[in-house]
Parts: C-alpha cells; sequence; structure tokens
C-alpha cells in the first residue's frame, strides 16, 4: 500500500496548480535539501517525461527551487522562488531531457558548495506523493509499503550497531535494512524500513551519532 | 486496514459504522493518533477549501489569462434564476469552477486527491450542505468518507494524471464525491459504492490533455463535470439504482484503461485537446515562441 494516510488523499495544503508537478516537486526538493543538510551554492535540476513536457506551465522548476530553499509546500514564496535564489546567491540550472524513465514524473537533482555534492532522483506518484530511487549513485531498494529512514554514514565498524540500537530504543521494528557504500571507508548509505510510525525525536537522536552526517525519513 | 472498496463496505456493515468511522478509526491506528488530532487535521484542510471557494467566487484569473471568472458567471445565472439543471447541481459547479480557477491562479487549495482535481470534493461539499444543513462534523466526514474511497483508488489504481489520464484525477475526484454525497444524504455503505462505482464508470478513458501543458484547460471545466455527475451519481444510488459491475471492478477497468493509454493522453500535452490548432497557438502565445520553431 503505498498510500498509507488519509491526508495522502485530502491533503497536501499546497500552492496551484498541481499536485504531482507542483507540490510533489517541491517535496523532491525539500527532502534533497534535507539529505545534503544545508542550503547549496548551486542545484542543477534535470526533468524527465512529463515533468519536461510540461514543468514550465506547473511551476514544476519554482516549487523544486523552493523545496531546495526549504519551503513547505503551500508556502507563497514558491511562486517567487527562482527571484529569491537569485538573491540568496543560489545558481540554478534546468535540463530538459529526452531519456525514457519508468516513470513519467521523474527528476535528478544535483546539490553542491564548496564542502561537497549531492545527487539524488525523485519520483512523483500522484497527488504529492513522492518516492525517492537514488541516492549518490545508490539505488534505493525502497518498497514503498512501510515507512522508511535514510541514514548516510561514515563505513566503518560500529555504525550499523549504534543505529539499530537507537532503534530498539524506540521500540521500532525494523522490516527491511539495507547497507551499501561506495568505496571501504568512504560515505555509506543505510535504508531502513520500519512498521512503526517515526517520530521526530528518533530522527534528531540518529543525526546526533558521531558516524551519522545525515538522517532523514522517506515514506512515512 | 481494508485493501478495496468490498471491504470497506463489510467492515463498515458488521460494525454498524458509517465508511468515515473506518476512515478516522483506520487513521487514528496507522498515524497512532488521537481522534481528536484526525479531526483538527483535516479541519484545517476544510478551512483551506472555503477560503479558496470564497476566493475564487470572487472572481480571480490565472497568470496565463486562460482561466478565471466562469464560477462568478455561473453564481450570476443561477441568481437570474433560470437555470435548467437545477440550482443546487449548478452550485456545486460553479464552487467546483471556483477552487479550480484558484488552482489554476497557483492560489491556496487542498489537494482532494490531486490538485487538478481540487475542485469536485469541496464543490459539492460546499452546495449539499445548503440542503443538508450538516454540522462542521458531518463535514469533516464528508471529507473522511471521500478520503477512503480515494485511498482505495490510490492503492490499487491511481490518481496521478501522468500515470493513468484524467479519469485517475478528476474521475477518481468524482467518485470520491458521490460517495460522501451519498453517506451525508443518510445513504447505507453499499450505497455509497454503488455512486462511486456508477460515477467512475462514466469518468472512464477521459484523457489528460492540458493545453499548454497547464492545470486549467480542460481541467476546470472537467472539474465542473465531475461534480456534476458525481451529484447525479449520489442521487442515482440514493433511489436505490445499482452499478452491475462492482466498485472494485470498475475501479480495476480504470487502472487498465490508464496502462494503455499512449503517452500523449497523458499530461505530456502532446495530443488531444493540447494538440488542436487552437491549442497550440495558445501554447505558443504563452510561451512566446513560433509555431513553426517548436519540433
Amino acid at each position: 500500500m503505498k498510500y498509507k494516510s488519509v491526508f495522502d488523499i485530502i491533503g497536501p495544503v499546497m500552492i496551484g496548480p498541481s499536485s504531482s508537478h507542483t507540490a510533489g516537486a517541491a517535496r523532491i526538493g525539500k527532502m534533497a535539501r534535507e539529505l545534503f543538510g544545508r542550503e547549496p551554492e548551486w542545484a542543477n535540476l534535470s526533468f524527465y517525461g512529463s515533468f519536461a513536457k510540461t514543468y514550465k506551465g506547473h511551476g514544476t522548476d519554482v516549487a523544486m527551487i523552493g523545496g531546495i530553499m526549504d519551503f513547505e509546500t503551500d508556502d507563497e514564496r514558491i511562486i517567487e522562488a527562482k527571484k529569491i535564489a537569485r538573491d540568496r546567491g543560489i545558481r540554478i540550472k534546468i535540463r530538459e531531457e529526452e531519456a525514457l524513465t519508468d516513470h513519467p514524473n521523474t527528476a535528478r537533482i544535483k546539490l553542491g558548495d564548496k564542502d561537497g555534492e549531492m545527487e539524488l532522483v525523485g519520483i512523483s506518484i500522484g497527488g504529492g506523493k513522492i518516492e525517492i530511487i537514488e541516492l549518490n549513485g545508490f539505488e534505493l531498494s525502497l518498497t514503498g509499503h512501510h515507512p522508511a529512514i535514510l541514514v548516510v554514514h561514515e563505513d566503518r565498524f560500529g555504525a550499523v550497531a549504534a543505529v539499530s540500537t537507537v532503534l530498539a530504543r524506540h521500540k521500532m521494528n525494523i522490516g527491511k535494512m539495507d547497507v551499501s557504500r561506495q568505496d571501504v571507508g568512504k560515505m555509506a548509505l543505510m535504508t531502513i524500513e520500519v512498521d512503526q510510525h517515526i517520530e521526530d525525536a528518533l530522527l534528531t537522536e540518529l543525526k546526533a551519532l558521531p558516524e551519522v552526517t545525515q538522517v532523514t525519513k522517506i515514506t512515512d | 486496514m481494508f485493501r478495496n472498496v468490498a471491504e470497506l463496505v463489510e467492515l463498515a456493515k458488521t460494525h454498524n459504522k458509517k465508511i468515515s468511522d473506518i476512515m478516522i478509526e483506520q487513521e487514528m491506528e496507522v498515524r497512532n493518533k488521537t481522534r481528536e488530532e484526525v479531526f483538527d487535521t483535516m479541519d484545517k484542510n476544510l478551512t483551506v477549501m472555503e477560503e479558496a471557494v470564497e476566493r475564487g467566487l470572487k472572481g480571480v484569473k490565472s497568470h496565463s489569462g486562460l482561466t478565471g471568472g466562469d464560477a462568478v458567471l455561473i453564481q450570476n445565472y443561477i441568481a437570474s434564476g433560470k437555470s435548467l439543471s437545477g440550482e443546487l447541481l449548478l452550485d456545486a459547479v460553479s464552487k467546483a469552477v471556483a477552487t479550480n480557477e484558484v488552482n489554476a491562479a497557483m492560489g491556496t487549495i487542498c489537494a482532494t486527491p490531486t490538485a487538478g482535481s481540487a475542485g469536485v470534493v469541496p464543490g459539492t461539499l460546499f452546495a449539499v450542505q445548503n440542503k443538508l444543513n450538516p454540522t462542521r462534523e458531518e463535514k469533516l466526514r464528508f471529507l473522511f468518507t471521500s478520503g477512503a474511497f480515494g485511498f482505495v483508488v490510490a492503492n490499487n489504481a491511481s490518481i496521478s494524471g501522468a500515470a493513468g489520464g484524467c479519469q485517475a484525477e478528476v474521475g477518481s475526484a468524482a467518485g470520491m464525491a458521490a460517495a460522501a454525497i451519498t453517506e451525508m444524504a443518510g445513504g447505507t455503505p453499499a450505497q455509497c459504492a454503488e455512486a462511486m462505482a456508477i460515477t467512475l464508470k462514466n469518468m472512464l478513458g477521459l484523457v489528460c490533455d492540458p493545453v499548454a501543458g497547464l492545470v486549467e484547460v480542460p481541467c476546470v471545466k472537467r472539474n465542473a463535470m465531475g461534480a456534476a455527475n458525481a451529484m447525479v451519481a449520489a442521487d442515482m444510488a440514493l433511489a436505490g439504482v445499482t452499478s452491475r459491475i462492482p466498485c472494485d471492478e470498475v475501479i480495476d477497468a480504470m487502472y487498465k484503461i490508464g496502462q494503455t493509454m499512449p503517452v500523449a493522453l497523458r499530461e505530456t500535452a502532446q495530443g488531444g485537446l493540447a494538440a488542436t490548432p487552437t491549442g497550440r497557438e495558445l501554447e505558443a502565445k504563452i510561451f512566446g515562441f513560433s509555431l513553426d520553431k517548436k519540433s
């Protein structure tokens, strides 16, 4: 079941005109921002499929830029997002891609500054709901059936144990867990599907772990 | 947790509850929330809907200039007393248009189930309330019942125009509204399902072909007709009319039609009304390019 809450159907409250092309785009942008952890100096947005064909009319570009600046779907500043980004000194590039993707509403976002870069691929599946299918080249194997937590961490011993200890303390049951890494000792990613609702307190505690660089919940 | 309409209706029947009760209880369980918290969130959504309709009825214009002002025209026509299809029906139509005109103008709306189809559920709710005089709680229940049916469609088919055509957006919205009207008017859970089935059957095959890729033409008028469809289907179900094809099978048919629909007719602005000479002309005018330069 991809949609779990009645508020996935009656909601979100948002700026028009399209839940998948505007609100979904804002949420993909916001997710990228959360995973990057700070305001980027530049952002490259690539749109595929229906996103590429119709983004101007739907405000997909401004919504995603708004999301990257941490705006919510109902933030009226979305309409002026390009100008606000310019004022904040964020350089934005937009590409319309021709490649065919599995989902018609697909976007690739690259964010960066002098301290680092991050890349993710998100899809907007309807009604404002989104999925992240790739992060920094890691394919995410989320079923979409359970709430999930993404933990970006350093690849070293004890990281998995530290994260699972926090989860156990919060009485969270892990349904599925993947650990993948770019290279030995470099950045790694844990994808954890859980059965229970994810509270913000849990995320805060995970973020405080020394091995952990970023935490976000993804399909709750 | 209910997976389809048959289970939803069965749950309501077995426990002698309304569809809205089943949705409210499931939400409390899944999100680990109290009844009050769940109602509070829905109350905020209802307020957004009320403000959008109010704004639309005063008259708005979209940035492209393609839409806006029709809700006002319809209200004026109702006031003239000359309407043929009836004041309540046309009131639902005008309020659906009002919401969708606000959406097209990049105003604040509540997606029900999507932004492109955000007019139908509030449009019918705010029209029917003049006849049925619901309490605030009953209005919130209207939204929970809509949500229950939308939940089934979203999980078993699609509510996205890009994935399943406009049948998945305005079609779903109209079905959701029909079921909610039926419950508010005192219909049984089974009658709610019949209203949903009758509505969705008559929206099957509806393509998503927005002119210039904007959620304006024909989206605003499709919300109008979705509202009308929902009102008539609710009346039919309340009269005792049933759908020969069960609601879940109609939803499944909608999903399969969506799967076989060409990409040109799924929100890409490559086919249908978007590809008509006038559609192309409007697109060129709005985005400032000459037609012969567009490949």
